[in-house]
């Protein structure tokens, strides 16, 4: 199971990865066409100022409080990562009253959107010099100036 | 192999059943439910009259579900009794079932005050279930007047849902605010604006003395804060029962016609199973943190229980579906002997209205200890010093579960965070619990 961290000695307070992810949530491709003159909507969010800074995303909890109070059975553990239904979702907000680090945000439709670890993102894939997919890699990590977000492979508890 | 029967089939059942499978994937499951549907988002039901969802949405697990958890389900049955000696169920068809587990999920009624005249109305239904759904799907229509007594969430939710359905739609309540069980009566005259700038009508602090089979005696009985509707309310012949046209008499002696009546004035939580097998019981079945009621290897989840509200220490009934979930997994896990205790329940609201969404959750009996009214948004906060003890947010939401959490354990609460939730006023330690690898909380 994929799980992302924070290295927030590392963080430079940037914001860069507020705008990959958001980018890489609209389908990926040219930033500047997809971003430009628009309310970004990152399912990640950096806190802080210059001198702690910090970035939070789902933390794909174990036991989620969103999907166990979730009123439409829209949110569910799909192969560790914690994903919300769209489809079912009606936007009640109940996710974002029950998550306790503030990792679901609203669409501009009003369902809502959280980190899904760009598993649905396929513009973020991983490839070797011969340009074989050999993994994703979500947009944040990829694309931290300082490394200050990991992903790590951790074993999945049943 | 242990043999576990559910009864019930909403999200209590359906916690227990996922809680149960966490530990035992051998034991049998047997699911006993009088609703003949797979299991449904209970407060869904609003948002398909609205549009915004459907039957297959609704559902609130796949349709693989059962099979996937070998559950085996009965589904339209009645359960009559339970006996704890024998350790069976009974049901109405007369069969009778052996459990060595057994959960009582069964849920709460509505609660109807009678009224005179209230048997002669034709058209008339509560609003909690899939039927009462469908019932208002096929009996509404762009002709029909819809008169709904209570202001609850459900009363509210079903008043939203029906709005582009109908002709119109008032409510009545007998309390002196909508909603107040779940809002103070600060915040609900906020959402009662925003629900009569969306066309709802309300009559406030009144309550509903008679119901005539009649048009009103008179059109100047009736005013309405929207006086463009009231002629729209007068016209029968735009009804679709023109000559079925009933009147609802006010205790101010206000003149309501209607064609279709939705009761919502509560609900009361359905006991008698576990009561008649000498369970305690008080308003709600008594259960502990593990969901055991005071009879051996029974257990209770959901509406039909009361528990203990975190935020004021106060044994209450929570009927709030977050809440059924973890009481459900709770008794789950502690049938198949992996206790997990959910010590956590609080009251908690989500819930929208024509865009506008609230969040609540806690109490608010103590002192305020920030208040923010703009006309864009609105955000109380009660507590006693640096103990957060409620919240009500509107239109301005983010995070708020930073909030919740808070309340679930007692964190103290600084004025930094009361002013922007975010993980920055926590401790680094308590951050990197969260964020990094050293912690292992998630």
């Amino acid at each position: 199971m994929k799980k992302i961290y924070v290295r927030e000695d590392w963080c430079l307070g940037c914001h860069l990865c507020e705008y990959y992810c958001a980018n890489a949530n609209l389908g990926g491709g040219d930033m500047w066409k997809n971003l430009k003159g628009k309310a970004i909507r990152p399912r990640i969010r950096v806190e802080g100022d210059n001198n702690v800074s910090f970035a939070v995303q789902c933390r794909h909890c174990d036991e989620p409080h969103c999907l166990k109070g979730c009123i439409a059975g829209a949110i569910s553990i799909i192969e560790g990562v914690v994903s919300i239904d769209q489809n079912k979702c009606v936007g009640c907000c109940t996710c974002v009253l029950t998550c306790p680090y503030g990792c679901i945000v609203p669409t501009e439709t009003g369902v809502m959107s959280k980190c899904e670890l760009c598993v649905n993102n396929a513009g973020q894939a991983k490839k070797d010099k011969e340009g074989g997919i050999v993994g994703f890699i979500p947009a944040c990590v990829q694309n931290c100036p300082n490394n200050a977000i990991v992903v790590e492979e951790t074993e999945v508890t049943a | 192999m242990s043999k576990y029967v559910i009864i019930g089939n909403s999200s209590a059942a359906i916690g227990c059943i996922e809680g149960i499978r966490k530990t035992d994937t051998e034991g049998s499951i047997t699911l006993i439910a009088s609703e003949p549907h797979h299991c449904y988002g209970r407060p869904l039901i609003s948002y398909y009259l609205e549009g915004k969802t459907d039957a297959e949405h609704m559902k609130y697990r796949p349709d693989s579900f059962y099979a996937d958890n070998g559950v085996e389900t009965m589904l339209g049955e009645n359960v009559t009794g339970i006996d704890p000696i024998t350790k069976t169920v009974t049901l109405q068809n007369g069969n009778s079932l052996r459990y060595d587990k057994l959960l009582v999920a069964t849920g709460s009624s509505p609660r109807v005050f009678p009224a005179p005249g209230m048997d002669s109305v034709e058209h008339k239904t509560s609003f909690m279930t899939l039927n009462d759904m469908k019932y208002l799907e096929k009996h509404a229509d762009q002709r029909s007047r819809i008169l709904i007594v209570g202001a609850g969430l459900i009363g509210l939710k079903c008043a939203e849902g029906l709005k582009n359905r109908v002709l119109s739609v008032t409510v009545v309540e007998f309390m002196k605010q909508i909603l107040p069980s779940a809002l103070t009566p600060k915040a609900a005259a906020r959402v009662q604006a925003q629900m009569e700038a969306n066309g709802i009508h309300f009559y406030i602090n009144n309550a509903v003395g008679e119901y005539k089979k009649a048009p009103p005696a008179s059109a100047d009985s009736v005013t309405l804060r929207d006086g463009s509707e009231v002629s729209a309310l007068l016209a029968n012949a735009e009804s679709k029962y023109p000559d079925n046209t009933y009147t609802a008499v006010l205790k101010d002696g206000t003149e309501i016609p209607f064609d279709i009546l939705v009761l919502a004035t509560g609900v009361t939580p359905n006991t008698a199973l576990v009561k008649d097998a000498g369970g305690t019981v008080n308003r709600g079945i008594v259960v502990d943190a593990d969901s055991r009621t005071s009879l051996p290897d029974i257990y209770a989840a959901g509406d039909c229980t009361e528990s203990v509200d975190v935020t004021t220490g106060e044994t209450k009934i929570m009927a709030l579906l977050p809440n059924a979930y973890h009481q459900g997994e709770a008794a789950g896990r502690h049938m198949a002997g992996a206790a997990a205790p959910f010590e956590e329940a609080l009251p908690l609201n989500a819930v929208g209205f024509f865009g506008m969404h609230i969040l609540s959750a806690g109490s608010y009996t103590q002192d305020i200890l920030l208040e923010e009214d703009t006309n864009e948004y609105y955000r109380v906060f009660y507590g006693e010093g640096d103990k957060l003890t409620g919240f009500i947010l509107i239109d301005k939401y983010a995070r708020a579960g930073i909030y919740t959490d808070i309340l679930r354990h007692g964190t103290p609460i600084t004025e930094a965070l009361l002013k922007e939730p975010g993980l920055l006023p926590f401790s680094r330690e308590c951050r990197d619990e969260i964020l990094t690898q050293k912690g292992g909380k998630n």
